[in-house]
């Protein structure tokens, strides 16, 4: 298992992204399923810095656990903010026009839409969202 | 890390777009998109070199299409990727959105 631990705050962006990144880069992790990890990496980060600890601060702990071949990816996203399960949010209407649209929250749903599982739950002052993703035959990966 | 190319070609004018259109990018790609209508009638969104766009970009392209149907204008993308198709389809955008 591989960890980081950040600030959670935007500047702190990048290096999130590159440490999942490198782990699915170093499996050989097939691209399609690796840009769509990195997305739902992308809006659970989102999400911490911009809402669970504002106007304080904290941070955010990435949990990467690869197993199996075919592999299956498990991430965990940890923080010690506002108890908050982003999959209760309701389910955006996709089928409305440009201009019926509104703008935004489409994020967590497209989460939920792209990896096998997404799971939430609130431990010990922690809000723990954690995402399942098979993503095929790799490499190599640590047993 | 982002660049944008842009191309006139009389009414018309491409953005070529190079990197990922993530939370960090978005905010420069929704000003080029906004300065872009305010002197072309069509806007293009080359797609070729964008790996991967998230809800941050969704978000640029939705008020690009909104701003394009306010002037009577219209919005392009070109050159979708397999990964950027997949996510324009799951959130229903393939139907909102011309893609040639």
């Amino acid at each position: 298992m591989k960890e980081l631990v950040v600030p959670a705050k935007p500047e702190h962006f990048d290096e999130v992204l590159a440490f999942v990144d490198g782990e699915l880069t170093r499996i050989g992790c097939e691209a399609c399923a690796q840009c769509e990890i990195l997305v739902a990496v992308e809006e659970i980060f989102v999400n911490i810095f911009s809402y669970a600890y504002p106007p304080k601060e904290g941070d955010a702990t990435i949990r990467m656990e690869i197993a199996g071949n075919p592999a299956v990816v498990r991430i965990d996203l940890i923080d010690q903010g506002k108890p908050y399960d982003p999959l209760q949010r309701e389910d955006p209407d996709i089928t409305l026009s440009a201009e019926e649209r509104k703008i935004g929250g489409l994020g967590i749903y497209m989460v939920k839409q792209s990896m096998d599982n997404v799971t939430y739950r609130y431990e010990n002052g922690s809000n723990i969202l954690t995402l399942y993703k098979t993503v095929g035959k790799v490499e190599q990966h640590e047993a | 890390m982002m660049t944008i190319q842009t191309k006139q070609d009389g009414a018309t004018l491409t953005l070529a777009i190079e990197g990922r259109v993530d939370t960090m990018t978005s905010p420069q790609l929704q000003q080029a998109v906004l300065q872009a209508f305010q002197s072309a009638g069509k806007v293009v969104l080359d797609f070729a070199k964008v790996p991967y766009i998230s809800s941050a970009g969704l978000r640029v392209l939705l008020i690009g299409q909104k701003t394009a149907q306010s002037k009577n204008g219209s919005m392009v993308l070109t050159n979708v990727g397999e990964t950027v198709q997949n996510v324009l389809d799951t959130v229903g955008f393939s139907s909102v959105m011309t893609i040639e």
